[in-house]
Parts: C-alpha cells; sequence; structure tokens
C-alpha cells in the first residue's frame, strides 16, 4: 500500500498541474487581501473561489488522472498486490497532493491576513471540498469505463452541487413558500458538501443575520459545538461514501 | 497446480467463458490454442484474477483465489499488449516492479534483460518505445522473479526472428526447471518443440485436449499444425455425425 502511495505521489508531482494549481491558488488569495483594505472582505471574496474553483479542479484533475492512470492500473493488478491498496493509493495521492496544494495555496495566506476562527474554518472546509471532490471523481471513473463519458459525468456532477442542486432548494422554497420549511432546510444542507461548507463559513462570518428566519434557525442548528460536529460528520460521510462505493465497483472490474 | 471449475464469464450478450473447466498441473508447458475471440485471452484473465469470472471458481494450489492477491507472487505474466505508464522510463518500470514484488523471491532472473540487450534502452520512456521493444520488456518482467508458473499471452508476437528463438529457447530452460507454461500462440510452427499439451478451445468451450504425443499419434501428423489442423476436420465431423443421426 505504501509502495504503491508513494509511486503515485512521485507522479503527481511530476505532473505539474497540480503546482500551477498551487501557484494560481496563491496568486488569487494574494491578490484578494492585498487589493482590499479589510481583510475580512477579503476572505468574503475568497469564499467564493473556494466553493466553485477548488471543487470543479478537483474533481476534473482526479478524473482526468484516474482515466490516465489506467496503463499503471492494468500494471498492478497482474502483480501480487491488492486492488483496495491500488485503489486506495490512487485516492490518497490525489486527496494529499491537492489537499496541500490548497493548504499552501489558501491556507498560508489566510493564516498570514486572516488567522481567526472564521480563517481557520475555512481552510477546513476547503480541504474538505478537496477530499469530497476527489472521492467523487473516484466514483464517476470507476462506474464509467469510456473516459469522455466519466470526465462528462464528473462536470455534470460539479454543475449539479454547485448550481442545480440550489437552483432546485430555491424552487421548491417558491412552490412551498406557505409553508414552514426552514428545518427541512437544514434537512437538504446535508445533500449538498459544497452548501454544508458555505453555511459553516457563513456562521463564522456573522452575517447569518442577513438570511433571515432561516438563517436563525441555521444559527441554532449549526452555531453550537454539537451543529459543528454533526456537519462535520456530514462532510466524512460524503468522503466515504463515493470511495467505498467505487471501490466496491473496482473491486470486480475487469481490466 | 491451478484448477478451474464451470467458470463462466460473458461480456454483455458475448459469453467469453461457458462453463470451463481446467486442470493445469506442474511441470506441463500447454499450448493455449483457438480462433480470434475463443475466450483464451479471458481464461488467463480469470486466472489472473484480471478478470472477475460471474460464476465458478479457480483454486491455485488448491487455495480459491477469489479475493487474494499473494499467490500472484508465484505468477509471471506477459501480456499480450503491454501497457505502461507513458511517462516512465524501461528503468523505472523494473525498479517499480522489482519494490513492489520485493521478497517474493531472492535470486533475480535477468538474463533475457542481458540477451535483449535492454540495458543500452533502460533510460528510454515507455512511450517512446516500439512494440517490439515493449514486448521485450514484457517478457523480461514476467521471467524476473523466477516464478513458478507462466503465463505467455501471444509472446513471440511482434518480436524479430532473433529475439523470439532467444525467448524460445528460454521458455524451454524453464519448462525443463519443472515449471508450468502457458502459452497462447497462432503461430503454431513455434510452438513444436516447446509445447507438451495442447488445449483447443472455441466459442468459450473446450473443444479438446491432449498431450502432444497422443495427438501426433492420433493424426498421425509430425507437425503440430498440420495435427490440429486435422483434428479440428475429425470434430467438426463428429460434430456434423451427430446431428445427421439427431
Amino acid at each position: 500500500m505504501k509502495k504503491i502511495y508513494k509511486y503515485v505521489l512521485l507522479d503527481i508531482i511530476q505532473n505539474k498541474i497540480v503546482l500551477i494549481y498551487t501557484f494560481l491558488l496563491l496568486v488569487i488569495s494574494f491578490s484578494v487581501f492585498t487589493l482590499e483594505s479589510n481583510s475580512a472582505k477579503g476572505l468574503l471574496s475568497l469564499l467564493n473561489i473556494i466553493l466553485i474553483i477548488v471543487p470543479l479542479i478537483c474533481i476534473i484533475f482526479s478524473t482526468i488522472y484516474i482515466y490516465n492512470s489506467s496503463e499503471f492500473i492494468e500494471l498492478l493488478v497482474g502483480q501480487p498486490v491488492k486492488r483496495k491498496s491500488i485503489w486506495l493509493s490512487l485516492f490518497g495521492g490525489l486527496a494529499s497532493s491537492l489537499s496541500l496544494a490548497f493548504f499552501v495555496g489558501v491556507g498560508i495566506p489566510i493564516l498570514l491576513y486572516h488567522a481567526d476562527s472564521t480563517g481557520i474554518m475555512m481552510i477546513a472546509m476547503g480541504l474538505f471540498l478537496t477530499v469530497i471532490f476527489v472521492s467523487i471523481a473516484m466514483f464517476a471513473a470507476g462506474i464509467i469505463r469510456d473516459k469522455a463519458k466519466g470526465i462528462g459525468l464528473s462536470i455534470l456532477l460539479w454543475l449539479y452541487f454547485s448550481l442545480i442542486f440550489d437552483a432546485m432548494v430555491l424552487f421548491l422554497l417558491f412552490q412551498f413558500q406557505d409553508y414552514p420549511l426552514e428545518r427541512v432546510m437544514v434537512f437538504f444542507s446535508f445533500l449538498n458538501p459544497i452548501d454544508l461548507g458555505r453555511i459553516q463559513i457563513l456562521l463564522q462570518m456573522d452575517i447569518s443575520a442577513l438570511m433571515g428566519y432561516t438563517g436563525a434557525i441555521f444559527r441554532e442548528f449549526f452555531g453550537n459545538s454539537l451543529g459543528i460536529m454533526i456537519s462535520f460528520a456530514g462532510l466524512f460521510v460524503w468522503v466515504l461514501f463515493p470511495l467505498l462505493l467505487s471501490l466496491k465497483k473496482f473491486k470486480k472490474k475487469d481490466l | 497446480m491451478i484448477v478451474a471449475k464451470n467458470i463462466t464469464k460473458s461480456f454483455s450478450r458475448l459469453k467469453a467463458l461457458d462453463e470451463m473447466s481446467v486442470t493445469f498441473s506442474k511441470g506441463e508447458c500447454i499450448a493455449l490454442l483457438g480462433p480470434n475471440g475463443c475466450g483464451k485471452t479471458t481464461l488467463i484473465k480469470t486466472i489472473l484474477g484480471m478478470v472477475v469470472p460471474d460464476s465458478g471458481t479457480i483454486e491455485f494450489d488448491h487455495e480459491p483465489i477469489a479475493g487474494q492477491w499473494l499467490y500472484r507472487n508465484r505468477i509471471g505474466y506477459m501480456p499480450q499488449i503491454g501497457r505502461y505508464p507513458e511517462n516512465m522510463t524501461i528503468a523505472n518500470v523494473f525498479e517499480m516492479m522489482k519494490d513492489i514484488r520485493k521478497g517474493s523471491c531472492k535470486q533475480l532472473d535477468e538474463d533475457l534483460m542481458e540477451s535483449f540487450e535492454l540495458k543500452a534502452l533502460m533510460h528510454k520512456k515507455m512511450h517512446t518505445l516500439s512494440g517490439g521493444t515493449r514486448q521485450k520488456v514484457s517478457a523480461c518482467l514476467s521471467f524476473l522473479f523466477n516464478p513458478d508458473v507462466l503465463i505467455l499471452d501471444e509472446p513471440t508476437a511482434g518480436l524479430d526472428p532473433v529475439s523470439s528463438e532467444k525467448l524460445k529457447e528460454k521458455i524451454i530452460m524453464q519448462k525443463e526447471k519443472g515449471k508450468l507454461i502457458l502459452i497462447t500462440s497462432h503461430v503454431l510452427s513455434e510452438l513444436d518443440d516447446l509445447v507438451t499439451e495442447v488445449f483447443y478451445m472455441q466459442d468459450g468451450k473446450r473443444v479438446f485436449s491432449k498431450k502432444i504425443l497422443e495427438l501426433k499419434e492420433e493424426t498421425g501428423e509430425e507437425r503440430l499444425s498440420k495435427a490440429v489442423a486435422k483434428m479440428m476436420v475429425l470434430s467438426n465431423e463428429q460434430k456434423h455425425d451427430k446431428s445427421y443421426t439427431f
């Protein structure tokens, strides 16, 4: 397991895309913090980047990387190696390198400019989203054989989590606006890791007051340490569920 | 050594293996023959665990292989089309394999590497290699760890005559050491002095499997290619006879 992980990591580092991604994040975060006079405002601009760009790059890069490792996988499956360790090494390599990229590119600037609980929550959510979207990429690449279709599916999944899901929730809200849906909204937010991350960061920012009654309910549920723990547990499920599903599929895959 | 019982594998509608049962034992050198798409490679891949059969069991040394991986320490596999990580050099690939199979054997067998003169190409990236050189890399890797079982899928396809002769010599040497060797090939004339048994399959089913001496005796032919051809005619006639009586 360790050996394969080492080779995956070595390959990703040679790949340079992760380095470019790190550099891009660094440029964005520093420019955001230096352009805004108030670092809290900078953090807010950074929020949107984290919630949109990080999942997109993680899911696309990981999906393409897994398809491009098909030769590597094929070579190893015929060797005395557990299939599980091949798949988990791929996941580990992708997740750790992209997380490191995020930590260097966004985490360090935040710690330099705005190292309070909001900043730390933002780093934690960014790391979570990185790992979750690598896991979703493993799922997409695991269930579909064809590369073009697989990449298409991961783009669709990203679109779903960052746009379509919110649109659907909004639609439901307007359709049933006569009913009290605030508590249902708490449940809905667990169905989308990006929403979960966004709520946690916004609550830390103390601007939930702008969200009206729903914001108050969110504050009541997520605001205390128990709520934070539950939402972290929800994020953990989002990491494990797609990964385990793809692992189950990979164990039976014909190569 | 390898026992497969009633394995069936279908790819969507196509039945690649149909209730196939085989037994391969130590010291045999078996030629897997059959027309294109008859399931030879699928059979090999199920033994390696690369393809998971829909039903049936495979045992390696009396241990079922489903979900196992350690038995592969004792197998050297040369694929029909060797696919390797493109941006690795030959040296990288060898180092990685040695690292992964560390402890699976004490004495590395680098004879082929020398006789193929691969040492001079070690720094070349895999994607720059010709098909034949790739085959050589695959061959070297399969023999490198002195495995008890050698599975060679079209070993001489794409090799120049000199290299394929070298490979044949190597296979004969391994056979004399009492290893189990499985070869698929379309070039029957090449197998003449190699194999001890012929396993002929069609549409995922066994047509016949015979010791080569028996086969030559029964058909009265000296050359393997002719003997197999005659055998095919015979078994086709039997089939027709049956259908007539029916």
